[in-house]
């Protein structure tokens, strides 16, 4: 079966000037490769500045004007061209943003989830707002509101594949992982889940696969399973955020992710990481290892068995 | 009701202090004025002429030896009546002045008003819908063009080229000269307007339209309008449904704000054109030391960018939510 969304070489640049006149070229997202298939949910995890965002905004075809896109997206087994993008999204394809601030503030909700009043009721009603919540402006929302209104407007278009980008912060664990529930809800319904967030611990509780951000590059891209063992990890990255929550030791690393105007060569990982050689100057292919990928010479779980 | 009510009484007692101040500050600045009213008025040969009585006469009916506080006293007093006295310079009631006036000038400045926001807002929308190309560089670049120019320098260039040159509109006045009042049709009147008018409006525009591209600019590169585009609506849908109604409140208080530019520009316009309007006749009541007729057209002025604004405050509970909300809460907490 062809998966849902494939995406290959990925790489999202922007034209900045530079104190006036100086044009310089940064890169934000590299040589990206990620696919999900129907009923799936795959977690995208990074930090800040990882370039997460943008993987949506990529898909979906709304780049700001400075910005640069090249490698192939396949959508149902076709190219997702531009145009192809432009007349999907909203329909086929819909994003779920990161908070009310993506509501237009002057404007009722119920109008806002949808033009037809009947399904606006229907994929409220599911999501356990009463009549009263279409009425409201995005400001009288509470933060849990907000969230389950944010879905309703993805819903309502009963979409194929669902990109929410950090649809988490702000909640407590369990109002969080009532929000995750709807997106599971809607994988194991067969729709595609892209789910963009920076919490690796949140993203387990419903992803099938997990595939991790760094410096605007997947390092590694695995099966949900893996991350139970330490062992079974296979970039030292991924070991690193393993070994940060707080039920694996809550050990952080030192050093920061390189801003993308200051990239290194090779390995961007490489000067914080515990197994840099020389040659990770140079390239580092992205390749397959036991069920999954990453982008390292030196692989943790291959060396360990 | 209780808060709608608390809310009119403020602003009623603010506009009154604001008429008080407006209305001395004027009385002062015309009791320090070095123009003598007798030689303004009368003239230096034909003072020359007359004898102590004479101008003794003149002398009291110009107010000279009264003391400014009684003068001005005086004046309040009879404002408090409902009587606004009698013009020095027309010897007719500063209301029946005012009134005519006023309906010269009304004209003058709702079609400046209007024209200046509608071809603002418009041209704003341009600007910022084609952001970066050449509409919005052409927009941009007229902009800083008439807002660098000054509005009587612009009066005079449109007079040479209209009126002189090409001989398409009439030179000056609010009617045809040498025309009865009843006789004048609303055409004649229309011509008149025509050039203080489109010189009036210039004054507003270019800060129109360069506000209104700068929000919606904002708005454009909003999240919300991300999210619209991530849902699939076109540029036009957007621009209606979200674009126009968040821009609407910064141009609201712009365009009612405006009234007070407009006027001050009218002045200045409509002495170019010999206009018979209000600003002129502040003018004329200031240099001709007519007191009544200035505390008049003062009062009536301050009255009318107070209402401006006044509205501009009502318009915003119309079209920002949280305002109403924010009034509703008020409301309940002062009932309670």
């Amino acid at each position: 079966m062809t998966p849902l969304l494939s995406v290959e070489h990925l790489s999202i640049s922007f034209t900045q000037y530079d104190r006036g006149t100086r044009r310089r070229i940064l890169p934000a997202i590299r040589d990206l490769d990620l696919t999900i298939d129907r009923g799936q949910v795959a977690a995208v995890v990074g930090s800040s500045g990882s370039g997460k965002s943008l993987l949506a905004h990529g898909i979906l075809g709304i780049l700001p004007y400075n910005a640069h896109m090249e490698g192939t997206i396949t959508y149902d087994g076709a190219p997702l061209t531009p145009k192809r993008a432009a007349a999907l999204r909203g329909r086929e394809i819909v994003l779920v943003p990161q908070s009310v601030g993506y509501l237009d503030p002057l404007m009722k909700v119920g109008p806002q989830v949808g033009r037809d009043k009947t399904a606006v009721r229907a994929v409220l009603d599911r999501y356990g707002l009463g009549p009263e919540t279409e009425g409201l402006y995005p400001f009288q929302l509470s933060g849990g509101m907000a969230r389950r209104v944010l879905i309703s407007t993805a819903v309502a278009a009963s979409p194929a594949l669902v990109i929410a980008d950090e649809p988490t912060p702000g909640l407590d664990a369990r109002a969080a992982g009532r929000i995750l529930g709807h997106f599971r809800e809607l994988a194991d319904a067969g729709t595609g889940v892209l789910l963009i967030t920076h919490d690796l611990e949140l993203a387990l509780t419903i992803a099938d696969k997990v595939a991790v951000f760094y410096a605007g590059e997947t390092v590694e891209e695995a099966p949900a399973g893996d991350f139970d063992r330490l062992e079974d990890l296979r970039h030292p990255y991924t070991r690193a955020l393993w070994q940060a929550l707080p039920q694996h030791g809550f050990r952080p690393i030192p050093g920061t992710q390189p801003y993308p105007g200051a990239l290194p060569e090779g390995c961007p990982f490489a000067p914080r990481c515990p197994k840099c050689t020389s040659e990770c100057g140079g390239d580092v292919p992205y390749r397959p290892l036991d069920g999954g990928f990453v982008r390292c010479l030196h692989p943790e779980r291959g060396n360990a068995s | 009701m209780a808060h709608r009510l608390g809310f009119a009484g403020k602003k009623l007692l603010r506009m009154v202090l604001l008429l008080l101040g407006v209305s001395l500050a004027a009385f002062l600045l015309m009791s320090a004025s070095p123009l003598d009213p007798l030689q303004t008025n009368v003239g230096q040969a034909a003072l020359g002429t007359m004898s102590q009585e004479q101008i003794a006469q003149l002398e009291d009916y110009w107010g000279v030896n009264d003391p400014p506080l009684e003068r001005y006293l005086g004046w309040l007093t009879d404002v408090l009546h409902g009587d606004l006295g009698t013009s020095l310079l027309y010897r007719v009631p500063v209301t029946q002045v005012l009134a005519e006036r006023l309906k010269n000038s009304l004209w003058l400045m709702a079609a400046a008003w209007v024209l200046s926001g509608a071809l603002g807002l418009l041209l704003g929308t341009v600007a910022a819908a084609c952001r970066g190309r050449w509409p919005d560089r052409l927009i941009r670049g007229w902009c800083l063009l008439i807002s660098s120019t000054p509005a009587f320098w612009l009066a005079i260039l449109l007079l040479m080229v209209f009126s002189v040159w090409l001989g398409w509109l009439p030179i000056g006045l609010s009617a045809p000269i040498g025309a009865q009042a009843s006789a004048v049709t609303l055409a004649d009147r229309l011509r008149h307007a025509i050039l203080p008018a489109l010189t009036l409006s210039v004054t507003g525009l270019a800060n129109m339209t360069l506000h209104t591209r700068e929000k919606l600019c904002d708005v454009l590169e909003s999240d919300y309008v991300l999210f619209a585009r991530a849902r699939g609506e076109s540029t036009r849908s957007i621009l209606w449904h979200h674009g126009l109604r968040n821009m609407a409140l910064p141009a609201i208080t712009l365009q009612f704000g405006s009234i007070s530019e407009i006027f001050g520009g009218s002045v200045l316009v409509e002495q170019v054109f010999s206009y018979q309007g209000l600003g002129q006749c502040a003018v004329t009541a200031g240099l001709g030391s007519d007191l009544p007729l200035l505390l008049g057209v003062t009062v009536v002025s301050a009255a009318l960018v107070f209402g401006g604004n006044l509205i501009a405050d009502l318009l915003y509970g119309v079209v920002d939510p949280k305002i109403r909300a924010r009034v509703r809460a008020y409301g309940r907490k002062g009932g309670a």
